[in-house]
């Protein structure tokens, strides 16, 4: 109340009183009155009514009538007292009731939170078990009964204890004993269960410690789901993830697994062996017998591998890698013997007939082997790439074997192989030369020409022969666009030498791959390279194997012939090593034969030929002269060699004798010298 | 039990052998609304601190100025929070007296506070009990609760009028002020009244005081006017700012008494832009 308030109201009430005083009736009911809206109004200090009285036992005094001043002051006191003791026992009534209604919210607040827990315990599709800390099962609920298919009362004569499962993870039961100490509060991992009826449940556990007030460990609740199905399907997942579905073998993924595990076996001397087996002519048996029996023959050939290693132990796997490639691991070796033995069971296994459609049908397969001592940085994948090339060399030398790894024979395929990587940016980088071997005239020994030959001048490995690379650019398809380079380069030369020696026709020969001549555009090639070098027609000799112009029709044929009207020259080079058809021979538009150096030497290359070859040779000779053919003989290393030769009639030579092939700088100063 | 959540709100513990804040305080302000064991630390503290029946009053009386003051500006609804017991010149009265159609909430966690405000509302259909906590202040604005007992959207007075020095530093009290004055309507209003220690007449009473509350589960932070000003962060206060709580708009000097400068409490209004 504010001071004004307060002052109004005061005066208010004092006015009642002195209404009393003058009154001419005695009127202490109102006095009363007053004394009760005191307490009424607020003003319950006992100060109140001290201060009341006094300051009107003081200021009423002057009204006269002392008597009737005594009781209205004795009238307001009663009122005051019974006003406060009246509000002091609602007061005190109130707050009881408030206490009371408090109380029993709480209450009510406690059983609704219990009766929640109970529903929750009772009704939750998770199961729920509590135990004392010495494993003792004080409750469980439905769920749980039913998971493990005990009644309540069965459970309740159960210990923790007893729910040690032989799957158990490791550590699960310190942790446990870590949990009823108190040092943690809760812990959740998967667990395997017995249930009552033997079966094997595996479930996700939550066990939480519930501690008392003062924070001692009390109960242990465990919260147990089924997750039996989703277990094994896991289980399924995996076995899906790493084996074939075909034939159920391991598949490739596993193989890496345990091919590496056993590489890094740190046990000293511990050896690793490798059987990559391939069937052969999987191909064919697909082709006429179709997939679904490929796919039967597949799974009887899986069988047995399994079956016939079955026996070796050592943790011996035998994986698919797919389509028809097997692969048996045998990750502790005791040598190669083992591994061979266990190739050779393999092999037997598949050798044996396999009946498919009722058709008995005998299949074979072919094994690359390779050992490694483990823990030697071998990694998985160069030993599967090891074994696989392996592989290829028993498929190359016949099939229904196996071969055992070798490391001089690897290193050279590896070779080839990055050779053949090489090639298309060695002809970019201008890594290729050509040298060139003089070609003489038998009768006077002079220079006629050349032979280009192209060399590799490689990087690492320094000059490389034609036969380093020239098959493998012939696989690739890179000899076209080489070959057509040697042509250039050698047109080009043979002008040049044409220009510093006039009058010394020279024939420059220029070797020609089959697939170059397989190519639309090697005629256009031709004219190019000549046309750029203005080399003439007929200063250019392309020289193509047997076996290439005997194969020639249609097409390359007609590519011949338009060479041929341009005035070019064509030899055919090794003759005498393939097969000719001779009387085809006439109809090509062939100048002149290379006669192979075989038929020029004899046991060793520096003997003369035997009776047989020497009358071969001639009549070779008289052949080509026959059909207005040159000769020239390859491979001439002797000047026995050479006079043989030039009592045949032979027209021109090539070889050691005269020279070797040699940079064009070589050639020029030859020329020059024998001008 | 791991992963169940204590409910929001959850009943305090009714333990009748422990003083209670919100009884202690009716027994200064001349109330029977308590028991023994209230009366009895009551009596403790006011060993320690004589004057404390008047300061009491005296906040009293800033809250009714205040109430009056906003129901003036229009306001119409009023969230009391750490109501305690709602004994003489509540909220409800003083401004329902002056629109009879003001809505208040009253909120509080002690039960027996709540359970008594329920009996002395019943029949008031605009002034609401609200079960809550003050310290999570988030949850209470969310509280259906509150939100059936007053319009948030529309201006709203939040009182925290002597209940701030109850909450401790731990619990960022400028948090939840700011959180509560963040989520009320344009043109709401925010009160504080604070005890404290700073100017007081009687500093090692208040500190006396202070220690003995810090015995009860309401343990006393006592902040001086500067930390009582922070309370309110950015907010703009209106006049005339944060005074000892009997400056605060007085109705006549004579409402001012000789030792108001001294008064160990400031209060102040701020109003939400």
């Amino acid at each position: 109340m504010a001071h004004r308030e307060l002052v109004d109201y005061l005066t208010g009430q004092a006015e009642r009183l002195v209404g009393v005083l003058e009154a001419e009736h005695d009127d202490l009911l109102t006095a009363y009155r007053v004394g009760a809206a005191l307490v009424a109004d607020h003003f319950t200090e006992p100060a109140s009514l001290d201060r009341t009285l006094a300051v009107l036992g003081t200021e009423l005094a002057v009204l006269g009538r002392p008597d009737r001043l005594a009781a209205v002051q004795g009238a307001l006191a009663a009122g005051f007292a019974a006003g406060l003791k009246e509000r002091v026992l609602a007061e005190q009534e109130n707050i009881r009731d408030a206490a009371l209604s408090a109380r029993s919210a709480a209450e009510e607040a406690r059983w609704t939170s219990e009766a929640r827990f109970q529903a929750i315990f009772a009704e939750a599709a998770i199961g729920i078990g509590v135990a004392e800390l010495d494993g003792a099962i004080i409750d469980v609920n439905d769920a749980i009964c039913e998971m493990f298919g005990y009644t309540r009362e069965e459970f309740l004569q159960q210990n923790v204890g007893t729910f040690i499962h032989p799957e158990d993870s490791p550590g699960v039961w310190d942790t446990y004993r870590d949990l009823i100490e108190g040092r943690r509060d809760h812990f959740r991992l998967e667990k395997p269960y017995s249930r009552n009826d033997g079966d094997s449940i595996w479930t996700d556990l939550v066990v939480s410690l519930v501690r008392a007030h003062d924070g001692t460990p009390r109960f242990v609740v465990a919260m147990v789901e089924d997750i039996t199905e989703r277990y094994r399907l896991r289980l399924q997942l995996e076995h899906q993830a790493l084996h074939d579905p075909l034939t159920d073998l391991p598949n490739r993924t596993l193989l890496f697994q345990r091919l590496e595990e056993a590489l890094a076996d740190p046990r000293p001397h511990g050896r690793v062996g490798l059987c990559y087996l391939d069937l052969d002519d999987f191909k064919a048996i697909n082709d006429t017998l179709g997939h679904a029996a490929g796919d039967r023959l597949l799974r009887t050939v899986a069988g047995r591998l399994a079956a016939a290693v079955s026996g070796t132990g050592n943790g011996t796997l035998v994986a698919r890698m797919g389509g028809d490639e097997f692969v048996v691991l045998v990750p502790r070796s005791s040598g190669t013997a083992e591994l061979v033995s266990v190739a050779e069971a393999a092999l037997a296994a598949v050798r044996r007939p396999v009946t498919l459609d009722g058709r008995s049908l005998s299949v074979s397969a072919s094994a690359g082997l390779i050992e490694r001592v483990a823990g030697g940085g071998t990694t998985a994948a160069d030993l599967m790439k090891a074994a696989d090339t392996t592989l290829y060399w028993a498929k190359a030398d016949g099939r229904d074997r196996w071969a055992f790894f070798d490391a001089d024979r690897y290193a050279t395929d590896i070779g080839r192989y990055e050779l053949s990587a090489e090639l298309p940016r060695a002809l970019a980088r201008n890594e290729f030369v050509v040298e060139y071997q003089p070609l003489v005239r038998v009768g006077d020994g002079g220079l006629a020409g050349v032979e280009a030959l192209v060399r590799w001048q490689h990087p690492d490995r320094g000059l490389l022969g034609p036969d380093h690379f020239v098959p493998l650019a012939e696989e690739t398809g890179l000899i076209v666009p080489l070959g057509r380079w040697v042509l250039r380069e050698a047109c080009r030369q043979a002008a040049r030498w044409r220009d510093s020696h006039p009058g010394r026709p020279l024939l420059v020969s220029v070797n020609v791959a089959v697939r170059q001549l397989r190519e639309p555009g090697f005629v256009a090639d031709v004219r190019e390279a000549l046309a750029a070098s203005e080399l003439e027609p007929g200063s250019l000799q392309l020289e193509l194997t047997e076996s290439t112009l005997m194969g020639t029709t249609g097409e390359p044929l007609r590519r011949l012939r338009a060479l041929a009207d341009l005035g070019v020259r064509i030899a055919i080079d090794d003759f005498g090593t393939g097969y000719s058809n001779l009387a085809y021979l006439r109809n090509l538009p062939v100048t002149g034969l290379k006669l192979a150096g075989t038929f020029v030497t004899g046991k060793t290359r520096a003997d003369l030929p035997d009776r047989v070859d020497r009358e071969i040779l001639a009549a070779l000779v008289r052949l080509a002269h026959a059909l207005d053919l040159t000769v020239t003989a390859e491979g001439v290393e002797t000047a026995e060699q050479a006079a043989l030769l030039r009592s045949l009639d032979c027209d021109l030579v090539q070889g050691w004798h005269y020279a070797r092939a040699e940079p064009p700088e070589a050639f020029s100063a030859r020329l020059a010298a024998t001008a | 039990m791991e992963g169940v959540e204590r409910p929001v709100w959850a009943p305090a513990e009714v333990d009748l052998t422990k003083p209670s804040v919100a009884r202690v305080y009716d027994y200064y302000l001349g109330g029977s609304h308590n028991f023994a064991v209230d009366r009895a630390f009551a009596a403790k503290v006011l060993e320690a601190m004589p004057d404390l029946p008047r300061h009491a009053q005296e906040n009293r009386a800033f809250l009714r100025r205040a109430v009056r003051a906003l129901v003036a500006e229009g306001i119409d609804q009023f969230v009391d929070l750490g109501s305690g017991i709602p004994t003489v010149g509540n909220v409800h009265e003083v401004a329902q007296a002056l629109n009879p159609d003001a809505r208040i909430a009253y909120v509080d966690w002690d039960p027996v506070a709540l359970a008594h405000s329920r009996a002395i509302l019943a029949g008031n259909p605009r002034a609401t009990v609200v079960a809550g906590d003050l310290r999570k202040p988030a949850a209470l604005l969310g509280d259906p609760a509150l939100a059936a007992a007053v319009d948030l959207s529309r201006p709203v007075a939040i009182l925290l009028v002597s209940v701030l020095h109850f909450v401790p530093d731990d619990d960022s009290p400028e948090e939840i002020v700011a959180t509560m004055a963040a989520s009320a309507a344009p043109g709401s209003y925010l009160v504080i009244s604070h005890a404290s220690n700073d100017s007081s007449g009687q500093p090692d009473q208040a500190g006396k005081a202070e220690a003995l509350y810090n015995r009860t589960t309401s343990p006393f932070r006592m902040r001086d006017r500067t930390e009582i000003a922070a309370l309110f962060g950015e907010l703009d206060l209106v006049e005339p700012g944060v005074v000892q709580m009997p400056l605060w708009r007085p109705d006549s000097p004579e409402d001012i008494g000789p030792d108001a400068a001294t008064y160990p409490g400031f209060a102040g209004v701020a109003r939400i832009s």
